[in-house]
């Protein structure tokens, strides 16, 4: 059995997950202490893609990146480099549809953190550099955790945008999610099947691994407050 | 000249405007007034967590603040150790990475030093590999502190360091701040609503009333004198009454219009006397006060013959309180009066239904209200 639509997936969703990682934070970040109206209209648009269809955000992509738009050319021109119908073009579709649930996850945390916490940081001497990277990030780790395993989630199991910016080519552009649909629709239910199958471990074991994260962080919490109680 | 500030400040329909001094170095000044008075707004213009509008904030000769020569020091230059009401402990550290945390940009040994002499003076041992999550609130209160003079600050500021602590951890653990406070080179300001602590930790007191300070007080004088309501009330002035009229607008001592009459006699519209006090009476008096623990009370009206201040009132209620009694007596002018003495002295008068009230010149207070007070 050829295993390349599982490689390219989970290749094409750990990236989209560090760009994800450090977009969603950064954005989150200045969104949580932005002005309210700013915050108001950011927000908007920074959650739009989790409730457009796939395929629109896969419209407005290929306007952008197709070969004869704006920014396909440029790369084109300058790069040499095609931005669609090879296998980081899925990048492109997975990093805008899944980047929505890690904002809204690390936006949540960021907006829950003790400003005084940074405050006191701010009186001891401390770089806005250290209160973010040593104080604020260590306390919001967990939403920002489970953010980043969601949006991974999101990105393995992406198919509308992909399927237009890449289509399916075996062996270049074929994830799990469009082998499924191919499959099906060549009439191979057999091999459409072991796909299925495959895609559901996955998505339990990330779910399981998110769930795993929360409980074990609630846990820590608990046996924390236990000891403290019982001293 | 340890620390000067005056400083304003608008936030929506609030509006702040304090100045005060820490005049010798090793001052403890109390903001002292009921919460949402602007004293942990003012805490934070010091601390340059936040920016007043304008005016100044100057700590040892050097300016933290001054909205005309437009200088602004960053939180981090000021050296102002800021304890904070819930102590904003990192919970992501150990007791000994937070108290570590205050001496910034020590080398690595001279941090351990630091926090392990920090960790013997607070009596913190054995506590170290902590986190803040596991401490009491006591421990963390001491770790906080502790994290605060590992960054050897030129300036202390306590906000209700105590409002997170049930009572019986209070004592011990004010005693402990009292040596921390004693032993500290630098100026504190200390942020508070109780009276008590104050008076136990303090050396001057300033109430801010309403976001507006008051002259600076010792807190001798807060207690036995205050001369404004705000003064009075937070000091524990039980009994105040709005004034008719003070004619003496026009008195003169030393031929200066003005000034400070010595005694006269206060029509007090509240309670329906007129009562006379040996106490100064500014011109602009608004108020008197009496305090429930000075006045003496006769139920036979010829023992309190001769004396001044004679009050007829009637017994309202009488409320058996932890370790005094408590009577309310109505007035004459129909307000009620606050009389408070040990259980035992009230005994011999329970039943009584009329009482003379009397109060010494001496305990009469001549109060200045502010303009919504009037």
């Amino acid at each position: 059995m050829d295993w390349y639509p599982l490689i390219n997936s989970l290749r094409i969703a750990a990236v989209a997950t560090v760009v994800v990682f450090f977009a969603g934070v950064w954005l989150a970040n200045l969104v949580a202490r932005a002005p309210r109206a700013v915050k108001g209209v950011l927000d908007v648009v920074l959650t739009l893609p989790l409730v457009l269809p796939p395929t629109v955000v896969g419209y407005l992509l290929l306007i952008l990146l197709g070969p004869r738009r704006p920014l396909g050319a440029l790369a084109a021109e300058l790069l040499d480099v095609r931005l669609t119908m090879v296998w980081y073009a899925a990048v492109f579709a997975t990093v805008v549809v899944s980047f929505p649930l890690m904002y809204r996850t690390a936006r949540g945390a960021f907006e829950s953190f003790d400003e005084t916490l940074a405050d006191a940081a701010r009186t001891l001497g401390h770089s806005e550099r250290w209160v973010f990277w040593r104080v604020k990030m260590p306390c919001c780790a967990q939403g920002i955790v489970a953010g980043a395993v969601l949006a991974f989630a999101r990105a393995l199991g992406e198919y509308g945008a992909t399927s237009m910016l890449c289509g399916y080519t075996p062996g270049s552009t074929a994830t799990v999610a469009t082998t499924v649909y191919q499959l099906w629709r060549t009439g191979d239910d057999a091999g459409a099947l072991t796909w299925v199958l495959v895609n559901l471990a996955i998505s339990a074991v990330v779910l399981l691994a998110l769930n795993w994260f929360e409980a074990y962080g609630r846990g820590a919490g608990t046996a924390r407050a236990r000891r403290t109680v019982a001293r | 000249m340890s620390l000067s500030v005056d400083i304003r400040k608008r936030l929506g329909s609030f509006s702040l405007d304090v100045s005060f001094e820490v005049a010798d170095g090793r001052e403890i000044l109390a903001l002292l007034g009921p919460s949402g008075c602007g004293k942990s707004l003012t805490l934070k213009c010091i601390a340059g967590v936040l920016a007043p509008d304008e005016g100044r904030i100057v700590l040892n000769g050097r300016t933290l603040f001054d909205s005309e020569a437009r200088v602004n020091l960053p939180p981090q230059r000021r050296r102002v150790g800021y304890l904070f009401q819930q102590y904003a402990l990192f919970p992501n550290m150990t007791v000994a990475g937070n108290i570590g945390a205050g001496a910034v940009g020590a080398s690595r040994e001279e941090r351990a030093r630091r926090v392990a002499e920090q960790v013997r003076a607070f009596r913190l041992e054995g506590l170290e590999r902590l986190r803040p999550a596991q401490l009491s609130g006591g421990q963390q209160q001491r770790v906080a502190l502790a994290r605060i003079l590992a960054g050897d600050p030129e300036l202390i500021l306590l906000d209700e360091p105590f409002s997170a602590l049930d009572g019986h951890l209070r004592w011990e653990l004010e005693m402990m701040l009292a040596d921390v406070l004693r032993a500290f080179p630098g100026g504190a300001v200390y942020v508070s609503h109780n009276r008590d602590e104050v008076y136990r930790l303090c050396d001057t007191v300033c109430v801010v009333d309403r976001g507006r300070s008051e002259e600076k007080l010792t807190i001798a004088q807060l207690f036995s004198t205050p001369t404004t309501l705000a003064a009075a009330l937070i000091s524990g002035c039980k009994n105040v009454s709005r004034l008719d009229s003070w004619p003496g607008a026009s008195c003169q001592v030393d031929n200066r219009p003005g000034a400070n009459c010595q005694g006269g006699v206060l029509a007090c519209r509240d309670w329906g006397v007129s009562l006379t006090t040996s106490l100064p009476v500014p011109p602009n008096v608004t108020h008197a006060g009496l305090r429930a623990h000075y006045l003496r009370v006769f139920a036979d009206p010829a023992n309190a013959a001769g004396l001044p201040n004679q009050i007829p009132c009637t017994v309202e209620r009488v409320i058996d309180s932890t370790f005094s009694t408590i009577v309310m007596l109505a007035t004459p002018g129909g307000a009620l009066l606050r009389y408070e003495c040990e259980k035992d002295a009230w005994a011999p008068l329970a039943g009584a239904r009329e009482l003379v009230v009397t109060a010494d010149p001496s305990i009469v207070m001549p109060l200045v209200g502010g303009e919504a007070d009037a």
